[in-house]
């Protein structure tokens, strides 16, 4: 057990959370591997952004006990980094994209010292890797939603960390925008990462994950997408009547098969 | 005018009082203003005036700085009940806020009548404080101001960094380690400072004013949070100086109103002429797409 949860970047154990006396988090047990794509999806008001929260130490818990890399949060922050929902902040604050990313270099920095060269410069590389270098002295009430969304990116690895929770990077932004995030994932992943997600959009999400954390108050099923992403499951998470949401999943499996058959690989059907 | 600021004692007491309320009130109220706290200051500021007389009553003093004790208590005890009224009812943040600052200025309305009514010859003058008197700021006050105020910018220059983060975005400060909601109380403290540093110069009812005018006005000339401290400091000491010589010139004006009028000037003419965001430039602007619209 010990050596599973030193390797495995998130493991969380009989997690609770509730608001006032309202549980918004349930019984949550859950434990993720290293080097992947997570996403989290689940209804609005599952609890999705409250379970980063909670992992994050920013919404106090009821009950059980979240582990990163083996240890608790105060012990792995610096291995961490969150960009919250971008709704989450008022982007008419006077101050510049170059100056946002620098704010994921604080936690290093530590207290009362003012961020230098080295940090100005690692910001710099962020925004070349998130394509907005060219925006570093803009003021950020003057971005797109997309590329709002890049300098959030962008001060996450300025953190330079293991792990990183996203809340909803795909909110709002265009196809362009969407490509870049998703490469920039890929690379994070290539470098040994992990990412965890929340996810909305239900077609892309076997494409750009590779494991699913399907969630509503309760954690409905956690795992590979291969054997995770089911008719069954999803209809668990959003209750019958998501129609829609069955039809996704049809022609994930439909694809599924057809994949398996052509390249006569045997995998373990999930259900 | 200008060399009598040098000689004349009350009048360099009063210039360099209301300098002082200027630039601590004007780089505090940036970060009440971003952080959408700028009604906080108006309730710390009305709380201030039961604890005033509170403090004056419990020792029969009116030094400064036991009355400024007063005032900071009675405004920490209402940033506590208003922020754990917030936390623990159902109440919106404006009626928590609404509620206790009637509440606490109506005790004060109620005590500061009660002592002038009472026997006490040393009562002469408590209700400078409603609308502040500068003229009677003697040099004792404007050394404990000093004090207070240069602590509350030191702390404010050392953490920088921390509050910028905590006003842009609280929770990812909270998720670097950095103690958002101390930071939030000490942040809270200072302007508690702010307030009293003003109490005599511009009083408690139109305290708030100040926090807020010089900060708005800031924003409308930058787009960097540095500038926009200094602007403020500039702002709030230059209406503080105006307002305050003017009304020391007759002694029957109370200097709160004065002070407040200057910074409305300021503040609306930095509302319409700042040029980036003022409203004349963008209207002009406005005016120039459609006509181009229009030629093409
Ligand atoms: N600060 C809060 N106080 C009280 N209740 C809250 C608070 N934040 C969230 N909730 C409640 O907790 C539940 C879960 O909220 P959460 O934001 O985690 O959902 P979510 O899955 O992220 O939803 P969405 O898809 O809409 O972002 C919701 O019912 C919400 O109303
Ligand atoms: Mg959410």
């Amino acid at each position: 057990m010990s050596n599973v949860s030193i390797d495995h970047p998130v493991v969380i154990h009989d997690l609770t959370v509730a608001y006032r006396d309202k549980p918004v988090l349930w019984d949550i047990e859950l434990s993720i591997p290293p080097g992947k794509l997570v996403a989290i999806i689940g209804p609005n008001g599952a609890g999705k952004s409250t379970l980063i929260k909670a992992v994050l130490g920013l919404v106090p818990t009821v009950a059980g006990t979240v582990s990163l890399f083996g240890g608790s949060y105060r012990e792995r922050r610096q291995m961490i980094g969150y960009v919250p929902q971008r709704s989450s902040v008022d982007w008419d604050f006077p101050t510049h994209a170059l100056d946002v990313v620098m704010m994921g270099t604080y936690g290093q920095l530590g207290w009362f010292k003012r961020p230098g060269k080295a940090q100005r410069e690692l910001a710099l590389r962020c925004l070349e890797q998130v394509g907005m270098a060219d925006f570093a002295n803009r003021q950020i009430s003057q971005l797109s939603g997309g590329q709002q969304q890049r300098v959030f990116l962008a001060r996450a690895l300025a953190q330079d960390a293991q792990l990183y929770f996203m809340d909803e990077p795909f909110v709002g932004v265009d196809a362009v925008t969407e490509r870049a995030i998703v490469n920039l994932l890929r690379d994070l992943r290539a470098r040994g990462k992990t990412v965890v997600c929340v996810h909305h959009d239900l077609d892309s999400a076997p494409e750009y994950f590779d494991w699913l954390v399907l969630l509503n108050v309760r954690l409905i099923a956690a795992g590979p997408f291969e054997t995770t992403f089911t008719s069954e499951n999803l209809r668990k998470t959003y209750g019958g009547t998501m129609g829609a949401a069955i039809k996704h999943i049809e022609h994930f499996e439909e694809d599924r098969l057809a994949i398996s058959v052509q390249a006569d690989t045997k995998r373990p059907n999930g259900h | 005018m200008v060399i009598e600021l040098f000689t004349d004692y009350t009048l360099r007491n009063v210039a360099l009082g209301s300098a002082l309320l200027g630039i601590v009130s004007g780089v505090l109220g940036c970060f009440a203003v971003l952080r959408r706290q700028g009604l906080l200051g108006d309730a710390l500021a009305h709380a201030a005036l039961p604890g005033i007389c509170v403090a004056f009553l419990l020792t029969g003093s009116k030094a400064p700085l036991v009355l400024l004790i007063g005032a900071a208590l009675a405004g920490w005890l209402a940033t506590t009940l208003l922020l754990t009224a917030v936390r623990e009812t159902r109440l919106s943040a404006d009626s928590v806020l609404a509620i206790v600052l009637s509440t606490f200025f109506g005790f004060g309305i109620v005590l500061l009548t009660f002592i002038s009514k009472s026997e006490n010859a040393n009562q002469a003058g408590l209700d400078k404080f409603l609308f502040g008197q500068a003229a009677t700021l003697i040099a004792e006050d404007v050394q404990t101001m000093g004090l207070l105020g240069a602590a509350a910018l030191a702390v404010v220059a050392g953490l920088y960094k921390e509050f910028k983060l905590l006003a842009f975005d609280a929770e990812f400060a909270a998720s670097l380690g950095f103690p958002a909601r101390g930071l939030s109380v000490l942040l809270t403290s200072l302007i508690v400072i702010a307030v009293v540093i003003g109490l005599q110069t511009v009083g408690v009812v139109l305290m708030a004013a100040m926090l807020i005018g010089p900060a708005v006005a800031a924003r409308q000339w930058t787009n960097r949070l540095g500038v926009m401290l200094i602007l403020a400091a500039v702002f709030g000491a230059a209406s503080g100086v105006s307002g305050a010589l003017i009304s020391v010139s007759d002694a029957h004006i109370p200097t709160g109103p004065v002070i407040i009028l200057s910074l409305t000037a300021i503040v609306l003419g930095s509302l319409f002429f700042a040029p980036a965001r003022g409203l004349v430039w963008s209207t002009i602007r406005r005016r120039q797409q459609r006509a181009n619209m229009k030629v093409e």
